[in-house]
């Protein structure tokens, strides 16, 4: 089991519990304001924006080559930025905060 | 939240991409009133793209495709009449009648109908057995089972586009062996240039699925429950699964019999809008007006039904918006991920790049003269995110450096100022 903390895109703080599958579609199951998850989880539409707490990097890893091509087409990326769609869930994550990319 | 809007009630035919996404931005626009959502279909609203993709070789419930929760449906106060079907609107007295013979009054209704397969009028083919088309997660499952029942996994895919396409390699995935009959001389001969054409016909060959184009199906003939589908020119096929996937009938006849103006898709203009005032249509069964290509066009995709699902609700809570994006649309068929935006129709000059890389890594570039109208990127989201850009901003792009793998992917070398 891990723990996943979201700040959605109300500021409101939000902790779910999941053991598999992506984090994208854990934030989809759990309402999550502002992850859509439009492409359903490909990587192909950049809705799935989160910024990684600066101390939970090395947890969650950084994003993959085509994940670091797609973020370009968002405006609000940083160093922290992960599309959650790319994130599968496991043990390794229990802890972790993911805020929302504001749109 | 608009108090004007506290006592009307909207309502939305079609409860897919473009329904379910629409019924969400009304909400977050404001909307106070009712929004009810009425499909058909039973399940829970799911992502179709899946359906030829991954979903077809998992074993995962439809729930994990689920669009949005089914509590998130509670908590936007948004109702979903499933397993519902809409048998006429009656536009004058603002009603939508269901087939059931009840009735729900409207204020704006918003059609989102999308499309059905159509299914093409082949000899014997309404009697053969184990054939379907891929449209809905009751197809997957009616597949997935006449697959695992079946002894030999022959598969016929009769149609070699996207959805024939991919739902071959997923299919291959699963033990079968795969056949697809494409009509035309070439696959994805509507959609794409003929490099892309003979990319894909060599990488389903390279994974041992017979992709063979040319070939009319004339006729099935089945007997004890085993088909054979009859090529034009003789050849015959032996199927024990046969997938349809020949293209859409857009489902407008709703529309058509309410008075709205009606051909290749519901007219809308640039706000979403029929001919007739508080009845909006979106998504695949919508013909609309796109801006930057200057031209009419329907079409299939998630973008296309999201992003006209937000026009249409902006509209409604009084935000004069148009409808004015860059089409955009993937497809993932075995290790490959292919990202294509723009609209590519009246191309005249073609430039391919290929990156140095073990995994086929390359994009064609579609231009009119020095217009870049689309590109088609695979295994390249860099050259998808460039294109983006650059037809989006109306960009000149360098073709001869654009093929030139020594000069740099990126705008402030490729673009001509
Ligand atoms: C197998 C497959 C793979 C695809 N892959 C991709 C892809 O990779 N990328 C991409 O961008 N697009 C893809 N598409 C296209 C994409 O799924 C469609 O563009 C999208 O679903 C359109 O959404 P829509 O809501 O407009 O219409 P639809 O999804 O067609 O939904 C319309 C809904 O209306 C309901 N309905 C119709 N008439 C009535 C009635 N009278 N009463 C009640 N309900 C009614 C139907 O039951 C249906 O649920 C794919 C489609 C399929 C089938
Ligand atoms: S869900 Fe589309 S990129 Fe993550």
């Amino acid at each position: 089991m891990a723990k996943i903390t979201f700040i959605d895109s109300n500021k409101i703080e939000i902790t779910v519990e999941a053991d598999s599958g992506s984090v994208m579609e854990l934030a989809v199951q759990n309402g999550i304001s502002g992850i859509d998850g439009d492409c359903g989880g490909v990587c192909s539409c950049a809705t799935c924006h989160v910024h990684v707490a600066a101390e939970d990097m090395d947890k969650v890893g950084a994003a993959n080559e085509i994940e670091q091509d797609m973020l370009e087409l968002d405006d609000n990326v940083n160093e922290f930025s992960r599309l959650c769609c790319q994130i599968q869930i496991s043990e390794q994550l229990d802890g972790v905060t993911l805020t929302v990319a504001a749109e | 939240m608009l108090e004007h809007t506290q006592n009307q009630t909207c309502v939305v035919i079609g409860a897919s991409h473009a329904g379910v996404n629409f019924a969400f931005s009304l909400r977050k626009q404001g909307y106070a009133g009712n929004i009810t959502l009425i499909d058909i279909d039973p399940t829970l609203p799911y992502h179709r793209p899946p359906l030829s993709k991954a979903y077809l070789t998992s074993d995962n419930d439809i729930a994990s495709n689920a669009l949005k929760a089914a509590d998130s449906y509670i908590k936007e106060n948004i109702k979903l009449m499933l397993g519902t079907k809409v048998a006429k609107i009656d536009a004058e007295h603002k009603h939508v009648i269901m087939a059931d013979g009840t009735n729900i009054q409207f204020d704006q209704l918003v059609i989102a109908t999308g499309a059905r397969p159509f299914i093409p009028p082949i000899e014997g083919l309404t009697t053969a057995s184990n054939l379907y088309p891929l449209r809905t997660a009751a197809d997957v499952t009616k597949i997935k089972t006449a697959l695992k029942q079946s002894e030999h996994k022959r598969v016929v895919i009769i149609g070699g586009g996207y959805i024939g396409l991919e739902t071959a390699a997923s299919m291959q995935k699963l033990g079968a062996q795969v056949t697809v009959l494409e009509r035309e001389e070439r696959i994805l001969a509507r959609v794409t240039a003929p490099e892309m054409s003979s990319f894909f016909q060599q990488l389903h060959a390279d994974n041992g699925v017979n992709v063979l184009t040319s070939k009319n199906v004339a006729s099935i003939q089945t007997n004890n429950g085993h088909n054979q589908v009859i090529c034009a020119d003789g050849e015959q096929f032996d199927a024990d699964v046969i997938v349809v996937g020949v293209g859409i009938r857009v489902n407008s006849e709703i529309a058509a019999d309410a008075g709205l103006t009606e051909d290749n898709g519901i007219h809308v203009n640039e706000s979403a809008q029929t001919n007739v005032k508080n009845i909006y249509a979106i998504g695949d069964c919508a013909y609309h007006y796109n801006p930057h290509f200057a031209r009419f066009i329907r079409l299939e995709s998630v973008q296309n039904a999201l992003d006209q699902g937000k026009v249409a609700a902006a509209n409604i809570c009084g935000k004069d918006t148009q409808y004015d994006t860059i089409p955009w649309f993937w497809s993932d068929q075995y290790d490959i991920k292919l990202q294509m935006v723009g609209l590519s129709q009246g191309y005249n000059k073609i430039v391919k790049r290929t990156e140095p890389s073990d995994n086929h890594k390359f994009s064609v570039w579609y231009f009119k003269d020095d217009e870049l109208l689309a590109v088609d990127a695979v295994n390249n989201a860099k050259a998808y995110v460039l294109g983006t850009k650059f037809i989006k901003n109306r960009s000149k792009v360098d073709k001869q450096k654009l093929a030139d793998l020594t000069v740099d992917f990126k705008a402030d070398t490729l673009v001509i100022n």
